[in-house]
């Protein structure tokens, strides 16, 4: 049975607009209500279509209204932010995405007209460490709990939102853990961190890193939303690449510089709004993470288009690169070229040392 | 005309000038060192879930180590008929010699020797995951932490996979005890095996305890550095960096007869004397080997 009544968290982000416009365009919805605390840009507001806008903060009781006098039956969850520039430092970071999931819930609970809720986590609940194994099924749990940062915040939100599942059998509850995000229109922490010329990364690591393009990501929260799938997910493209290999892919410089040194320029750029090099954002830079995706295929019955390389090339795409492949495949052409030529050369001048062969005449005269 | 003979006017036409052998692969290789180099700085290669990267291995790592296992070492392979050609596999080898150059050159013994060219993941220590360099040097070589999860993983998926029970008890230990080994870990080994019903390969490796011989450990040092153990080899602290290089020991790996797990079925692992009494039998079965390949030794360095 299709939802209703639908009520979009995080609406003015690039993803939570596009749900919201994507909802808004199926006609077996009644109504779409996007909530933020920031009022969308005009040019999502084109997209949003008949979504209403509700400028609202979810860490306020006032959300409560909102799904009470709408009856709201499906609320997807998505105001949560992965990096302190974006939401104004760590503090308030923590406070929208904790508090503000606590309040969100503790409005659901009351709200007898909620019948499903879709979260939007992260696999960074999984952490990153040596310790961890190399791909995580949904039913694996960090070695290394993560102390902090967006992994925690991930975490606690996970559990608060298990414990709502446990008090309201009746609401079937989604949670998606999806990998990076990363596509041509996407904000999120990689495609900011992958636009730089020069990309700063560990010094003696290499991270294995699991993409997952925009569109697929879209389409998996529309199918969450309108299906009837409850429990865990891991989502995520097929295959993997290295950290080394994305960079060097996209045409970037890396610049591997020793952990302490990026700690510091970490700190230094993020004063600026930059990319974010927290101590957890490190530990993936070192170790990196890979989801399975059989229950997202088998249960959830959705195999995302872009496998994590096509989803790299469509972003590619955006990206001017700095040492561009073509220029790399003329110098080894080049190269190779000169290879050919002092090869020939080498040969020709050998061929004029070789000692002169004895003369045929005489030789005649030999074997008779 | 029986005497009449053909006399050649070009005497090349009798012995058919080849070119120089040596400049054309030199040509070759340079060709291929730069394909490789292209590929590398467009990132234009494959790697996997594990971080195995073979186009790196095969152009670089692999061909570091073959001066090593052929001149060095004069690795001799025995039984490689007993590893499959196919399917999964787990190969559980004793350890031994300081740093883990037995688990480098079973990798390359069984790409090199195996008919089938096959490759050897290896599972390893979470504190060789948390050093940088060697870390991600050892995924791209194919390695994986030593967890069942991995393990499982790798022998579903067909994969051949080589794992040290001893772990650092093994390779940490003092030259006196040479090819002694060591408690099997829990046997964790024989519960992925069980799982996913592949077999189990012995392999003996001879030679690695002489590499470098342990005759102390600075228990104090190893604290301080946050390692298992801290070699004193007769080179090692007293020669520096020089005292890294291994001494030429002969060495001698065999791969024995597989042990077969399928027919137990995978509700096995839950029966721990089963896993007990396997392990055992694993573990006998490469100590008999190392004796015997010991007995076929000439003398150490011979």
């Amino acid at each position: 049975m299709p939802p209703a009544v639908v009520l979009v968290t995080g609406v003015s982000r690039w993803l939570g607009g596009a749900l919201a416009a994507e909802l808004a365009r199926d006609r077996a919805i009644e109504r779409v209500i996007g909530v933020d605390t920031v009022p969308p840009s005009p040019e999502m507001l084109r997209r949003l279509g008949r979504t209403e806008f509700v400028r609202a903060d979810i860490r306020n009781p006032l959300i409560g209204k909102v799904i009470a006098t709408a009856s709201v039956d499906t609320v997807v969850h998505m105001n949560i932010s992965s990096t302190p520039a974006g939401s104004g430092g760590r503090g308030p970071m923590k406070e929208l995405n904790v508090i503000g999931t606590m309040q969100l819930l503790a409005a659901c609970q009351r709200a007898e007209s909620v019948r499903r809720f879709v979260l939007k986590s992260s696999s960074a609940v999984y952490g990153a460490s040596s310790r961890d194994p190399a791909v995580f099924t949904e039913a694996m749990q960090a070695r290394r709990v993560p102390s902090g940062g967006f992994a925690r915040d991930s975490l606690d939100i996970e559990g608060y939102v298990r414990s709502f599942a446990r008090r309201r059998p009746d609401v079937r509850v989604a949670a998606l853990r999806f990998t990076n995000f990363i596509g041509p229109r996407i904000d999120s922490v990689l495609t900011s961190f992958l636009r730089m010329p020069l990309v700063p990364t560990a010094l003696g690591y290499d991270a294995r890193v699991q993409l997952l393009h925009e569109d697929d990501a879209l389409a998996v929260l529309t199918r969450a939303t309108t299906g009837d799938f409850a429990g865990t997910v891991n989502v995520g493209g097929e295959g993997t690449l290295l950290l080394s290999q994305v960079i060097r892919r996209l045409g970037r410089l890396q610049v591997p510089l020793p952990s302490p040194a990026l700690g510091s320029l970490g700190r230094f750029t993020r004063r600026f709004g930059f990319v974010d090099y927290s101590p957890e954002q490190m530990r993936f830079l070192n170790f990196g993470r890979v989801v399975d995706t059989t229950v997202l295929r088998e249960e959830f019955g959705y195999t995302p288009r872009y496998t994590t390389e096509q989803a790299l090339v469509d972003y590619a795409s955006t990206v001017v690169p700095v040492i561009p492949p073509e220029v790399v495949a003329g110098i080894a052409g080049r190269a190779q070229a000169l290879v050919t030529r002092v090869g020939a050369t080498a040969g020709t001048v050998g061929e004029r040392l070789r000692p002169a062969p004895p003369s045929p005449g005489l030789r005649a005269v030999r074997d008779a | 005309m029986p005497e009449a003979r053909v006399i050649p006017l070009r005497p090349d036409d009798e012995e058919p000038r080849l070119p120089p052998p040596s400049s054309a692969s030199w040509e070759e290789q340079v060709a291929d060192g730069l394909e490789f180099l292209r590929r590398r700085v467009t990132g234009d290669y494959d790697t996997d879930e594990f971080g195995f990267d073979p186009d790196l291995t095969d152009h670089v790592l692999l061909p570091l180590l073959r001066p090593l296992f052929e001149r060095w070492f004069r690795v001799e392979t025995h039984g490689v008929e007993n590893v499959p050609a196919t399917g999964g596999g787990l190969v559980v080898a004793n350890h031994s010699g300081t740093l883990p150059l037995d688990a480098m050159m079973a990798t390359v013994a069984l790409h090199d020797d195996h008919p089938a060219r096959r490759r050897l993941r290896l599972l390893g220590a979470d504190l060789v995951f948390d050093l940088p360099f060697i870390g991600s040097l050892s995924r791209k070589l194919g390695s994986t932490l030593a967890c069942n999860e991995d393990a499982e993983r790798l022998l579903t998926g067909g994969e051949l996979v080589g794992v040290f029970p001893e772990g650092f008890k093994g390779i940490g230990k003092p030259f006196r005890e040479r090819y002694t080994l060591q408690r099997f870990g829990r046997g964790g080994f024989v519960t992925a095996a069980l799982r996913t019903g592949t077999p189990i390969i012995p392999c003996a490796i001879v030679g690695a305890e002489e590499a470098y011989p342990m005759i102390g450990n600075v228990k104090t040092v190893a604290r301080l550095l946050g390692l298992p153990y801290f070699p004193v080899t007769p080179t090692f602290p007293a020669l520096g960096p020089l005292g890294l290089v291994p001494l030429p020991s002969k060495w001698l790996i065999a791969f024995g007869e597989p042990i077969e797990t399928a027919s137990y079925g995978p509700a096995a692992a839950e029966d721990p004397m089963l896993v007990f009494n396997l392990t055992d039998q694993v573990r006998e079965t490469i100590q008999q080997s190392l004796y015997q390949l010991l007995l076929q030794r000439k003398s150490v360095w011979g």
